[in-house]
This record gives C-alpha cells, sequence and structure tokens, in this order.
C-alpha cells in the first residue's frame, strides 16, 4: 500500500492550520473594534469560503493562481507555478479552513471583558504587551479550538483540492483524494482502509476539541465571568 | 501636582461638559446612574476621548483638542480602579500587582510588590488567583495593582458599590487610609451619598453631564445651591417659596409663612425654593409649642414607614386628612424619639428650625 496519501495529507493540513491560525488571528485583532459597511463588506468576503461549494472556491482560486490569473502571472514571473503543485493543496485547504478560524478566533477575543484590556492600558502597557499578556491567554483556548476547527476542515478538503492540486500521486493526492480515485477504480478494500485512517484522525481531533472547550469551561478559564 | 479638567463630550442622551481642578483633597463626584459620572473619569484616565476640551496634569498636557494632543492611556501616570476592579483573571495577585511595573529591576519590583500588599493588608494571598479572593480583597487588590505604579492621580469608579453591604464600611475605612496616604489628585465616582460625603473632602455633583454643585462637602450639604443639588443630596422635602421680608418666605407648597436664618437675598427672592431635610424636623410638646413661636405648625401622620433603627413619617400640616391626601413633609426620627411622642394625642407639633432651612434659587 502507498502510504503518501496519509503524508501529503498531514503535512497539507499542518502547514494549511498554521498559516490559517496565523492569518485568521491576524485578521480578528485587525477586525477588533472597526464598524462600517467596509466591514461588514470584509467579512462577507471572509466567511464566503464556509458557505459557497468547494468546487466553486476551487475555481476561483484556479482563476487567481492559473497562467492567466493575477497571482498566477506573478509566479510565473519568479519562475514557477503554484497550480498542480503540493503548495496547491495547502493553499485550497488554507482558504477552506479560513472562515473557521476567523469566526471562532474573533468569537473568543470579543468576549474578553474591554475594561480588562483598558485596565492594562492604564497600567502602562503598550498594545502589543496588551496583546500578548492580557488577550491572547485569554482568549487562548478558544483560538485553540479555532486551530483544531481548521485542522479538521483542512483535513476532509476535496474540492478545492481537487480542482486547484488535481491527483497527482505522491504529490497533491490527499486521502480524500485518494479515496475518491480508489472508489472510482473500484478498489473498493483501498477506498474503506483510507476512510478507517481518515476516521481515526478524525476522531483524534474531535477528542483534543473536546478535552479543550471542557477545560476551559471547567477549570482553567473558570473564574467568575458576568 | 493639580490636574485640571475642562471638556465636553457628546453622549447618546446628553452632552457631558465638566470643568474641574483637583489638587490634594479627595473629590467625590457623586450622581444618579448614567449621569456621565464614568464617563468623566474613564476621559481622564485616556480610556475614552472626549470630543473637546483640555486635560493637564501638572505642566503635561494629557489632552487638548484644539492641539490635537490625546496622550495614550499608557503614558498619563494617572492610576484607575475599575468599578469591577478589572483584575487579570489568568495571574495571580502578586503578578496582577506586578503588571504594571514589569520594567523596574527585579529587586525593586519585588520590593514594591511586597510593600503595596502589605499595605492593602494582602499579605499571604500573594499567589491566589483573584477569583479566590472575595470582594473586598479583589478591590485591595486592584488598590495595590494601581498605586505599586506611583501614579500622579488615582481615580476610582464606584469602588465599593461591587461590594456586600456587610463588607463595606470595612474596605471604606481602608480607602479612607489609602487617600490620606495619597495626597494627590484623587477623583472617587460614587451614587451613594453617604459614601460620597465619607470618602471626599470636596464634592462635584453631576447630573446628565452637568456640574451642578462643585465645593466643600459641608457647604454643599448646608446649603444646595440648586433644588436638583438639595435632591441629590438626600433632601426629601420642598416647598415653592416667595420671600415676604428679609427674613420671612411664603411657602407656598405647605401652606405656611417662615422665619429663615439665611438672608433672604433678591438673587433668591424671585422665583426660589425652599427646603429642608427630613431629619432636621422637630417634633414639640404641645406645652412647648406656644414657647418656642418660629416655625412650628400642627401636624397629622399620614403615613408611617418603619426601618430597624429609624421611622420615616409622612407628615400632613394644618388640619386632619382625609383618606389619599398627600403628605407636606417627610420627617426622620430614631425609634427611640418617637417612641417619646407616638402615643400623645393629635396633632402633634413639628418645627422647621430655622437655621435648618435652605434657599434655593431657580
Amino acid at each position: 500500500m502507498d502510504w503518501s496519501p496519509l503524508w501529503i495529507s498531514l503535512a497539507t493540513s499542518v502547514t494549511a492550520t498554521a498559516v490559517t491560525l496565523a492569518l485568521g488571528l491576524a485578521a480578528a485583532v485587525w477586525r477588533q473594534g472597526r464598524k462600517g459597511p467596509a466591514m461588514a463588506f470584509l467579512d462577507g468576503i471572509f466567511l464566503l469560503p464556509l458557505v459557497l461549494p468547494p468546487t466553486v472556491v476551487g475555481f476561483f482560486l484556479l482563476l487567481l493562481f492559473g497562467r492567466r490569473g493575477p497571482l498566477g502571472k506573478f509566479f510565473l514571473w519568479l519562475g514557477t507555478t503554484v497550480v498542480f503543485s503540493w503548495p496547491a493543496t495547502v493553499i485550497a485547504a488554507a482558504v477552506v479552513a479560513f472562515p473557521l478560524m476567523y469566526l471562532t478566533a474573533r468569537a473568543a477575543l470579543e468576549q474578553i471583558e474591554p475594561n480588562l484590556l483598558q485596565a492594562a492600558r492604564t497600567l502602562g502597557a503598550t498594545e502589543w504587551r496588551v496583546f500578548r499578556e492580557i488577550a491572547l491567554p485569554l482568549a487562548w483556548p478558544g483560538i485553540l479550538a479555532g486551530t483544531i476547527l481548521a485542522f479538521a476542515r483542512a483535513l476532509g478538503e476535496f474540492g478545492a483540492t481537487l480542482m486547484l492540486a488535481g491527483n497527482i500521486p505522491g504529490r497533491t493526492a490527499t486521502i480524500p483524494i485518494a479515496i475518491y480515485f480508489a472508489v472510482e477504480a473500484n478498489d473498493v478494500s483501498l477506498a474503506l482502509r483510507w476512510c478507517a485512517i481518515d476516521a481515526a484522525i478524525s476522531l483524534a481531533v474531535l477528542a483534543a476539541l473536546y478535552y479543550w472547550t471542557h477545560a476551559q469551561r471547567v477549570s482553567r478559564l473558570g473564574w467568575g465571568r458576568r | 501636582m493639580a490636574l485640571s479638567v475642562q471638556i465636553a463630550k457628546r453622549l447618546p442622551e446628553f452632552e457631558l461638559d465638566v470643568s474641574l481642578t483637583a489638587s490634594e483633597a479627595p473629590i467625590s463626584i457623586l450622581g444618579p446612574s448614567g449621569a456621565g459620572k464614568s464617563m468623566l473619569v474613564r476621559c481622564i484616565a485616556g480610556v475614552e476621548r472626549p470630543d473637546r476640551g483640555r486635560i493637564a496634569l501638572g505642566e503635561k498636557i494629557l489632552f487638548d483638542s484644539e492641539r490635537h494632543i490625546h496622550v495614550q492611556a499608557r503614558l498619563r501616570r494617572i492610576g484607575m480602579l475599575f468599578q469591577n476592579y478589572s483584575l487579570f483573571p489568568h495571574r495571580s495577585v502578586a503578578e496582577n500587582v506586578a503588571f504594571g511595573i514589569h520594567s523596574l529591576p527585579r529587586a525593586e519590583r519585588d520590593r514594591r510588590i511586597a510593600t503595596w500588599l502589605t499595605r492593602t493588608h494582602l499579605e499571604g494571598f500573594e499567589n491566589r488567583r483573584p477569583r479566590e479572593l472575595s470582594g473586598g480583597e479583589q478591590q485591595r487588590a486592584a488598590l495595590a495593582r494601581a498605586l505599586a505604579t506611583e501614579p500622579e492621580a488615582l481615580l476610582l469608579d464606584e469602588p465599593l458599590s461591587a461590594l456586600d453591604t456587610h463588607l463595606r464600611s470595612q474596605v471604606e475605612s481602608q480607602l479612607q487610609e489609602t487617600f490620606a496616604a495619597f495626597r494627590k489628585p484623587l477623583l472617587l465616582v460614587t451614587h451613594n451619598i453617604e459614601e460620597a460625603y465619607r470618602l471626599g473632602e470636596q464634592m462635584m455633583l453631576l447630573v446628565r453631564g452637568r456640574v451642578i454643585a462643585f465645593g466643600p462637602k459641608a457647604e454643599i450639604f448646608r446649603h444646595p445651591p440648586t433644588q436638583a443639588a438639595a435632591q441629590l443630596t438626600g433632601c426629601k422635602n420642598f416647598s415653592r417659596a416667595r420671600g415676604v421680608s428679609d427674613s420671612e418666605v411664603e411657602a407656598g407648597d405647605w401652606g405656611v409663612r417662615l422665619r429663615v436664618a439665611q438672608p433672604v437675598t433678591p438673587a433668591n427672592r424671585q422665583p426660589a425654593f425652599v427646603g429642608i431635610r427630613a431629619h432636621h424636623l422637630e417634633f414639640v410638646e404641645p406645652s412647648e409649642a406656644s414657647a418656642r413661636p418660629e416655625n412650628v405648625f400642627p401636624c397629622w401622620p399620614v403615613r408611617v414607614s418603619e426601618t430597624p433603627f429609624r421611622v420615616t413619617l409622612y407628615l400632613h400640616l394644618h388640619q386632619e386628612p382625609g383618606k389619599g391626601v398627600p403628605h407636606h413633609l417627610q420627617a426622620e426620627v430614631y425609634k427611640e424619639k418617637w417612641a417619646t411622642f407616638r402615643a400623645r394625642p393629635l396633632p402633634w407639633h413639628v418645627q422647621l428650625d430655622p437655621e435648618s432651612l435652605f434657599l434655593m434659587p431657580e
């Protein structure tokens, strides 16, 4: 059995989650305290990958990163192409996972009592210290839950990945894609094995999610919040 | 170093428009909920921005709308105690206190933490988390955290209202101790009259964003400048009044002519109000009633309301009231005093001491 889909899937999901964590958290922090129609529009754009069918997302990405797309041209100028390469699996997974990270990070940050941040400021803290020492530790359980959700979503990504990265065994074929092509080739036992592996990883992720949300509620952050 | 504030800020319901100067004497800012008190101190602390005006602490300009100066809260060196204390829940008491002085050398920092925990009677609580503290301890920890930074001014937003009643008097006397040692501009926001009186030397009354009285507290309680100020300081009895001589007014709502100690100057002759506090009403014996001719009137109780130690009597003057007749005056007496006259035949005789009456211009 060719184990490459497992390694590709894990590498893709981990990388995509890291990218999503950084971008989603940055977007959530930047968005804090900003209001107006422009922000509502931006929220719409940020959440689009959540509501659009992955194939549609994949098609947009293909237009963007294709030879004639603006980003595709840029990469061509750099002497490389993204489409049908391993980075394409990361881009597809990161884009579809982004809204989950962004939403949970924003909710976690908004839950923080504003006076805590103001108190830190009156005590002489710079904005960076306020974020690092007050906001981040307090929002951390929520951010972590968002990270796990994003990882699960990245791991299960199929439609956009197939559109942008295709099915190149050993390079872009992730577990979901391997399952699809195994079924298409009538190799039911191979498909079942990949399904079992995928289910095992997903269950582990869900267990982690449960552990963290539970820990958040019960012990670490169990102080009296109004 | 004096704190001088002169700011305006548009709020949803009204405009906050305040000027004040604070030096060493603690100022209590008294006002009903939603009067803009918290917004005022938040503007001074720098966590809110006024629309226009100027804030200066000594020589240092903290805010000046004309010169587009808005010094960030972190650079103002003003300590603030928030209403719910806003202790950082993920840090221990010592770490909370350390937060504002993290740039000091370690030895100096540890020394200061120890000093302030001792002064706020929190020795032994260093490693507790805020949720493991009682309300009074949380307040002291927040105070230690603010004072450890050695601020040039201190602002307290409702420092006692989050506490249970039985804790308040103890915490209050500790606050008084702290205030006495601070000797820098200090503003305290409260909606509790007694708290405001005990903790402040100067007092500012704020209603719907406006200062309606500002000065030494005793003066404000003795001669509230307006009816609103009198009401806010707890006065219950008012009547419209018209000056009839240099020392007499006609109290229309009570249907009596009253001798007053305060001169009836042209400023408060037309139109004016006369007021008297509920606990200043005296009940005199029938035999004394004719011997003490000044402002003694027959009265009948309309309603009686008891608290553990005091009784509030709602009185109707001149004649026995029928059912549902409103009261003229509200008197408050200790139960011991009440016991001496409750059995007397009606009418009782109430005296409105000229010294206790005060006049207010419109």
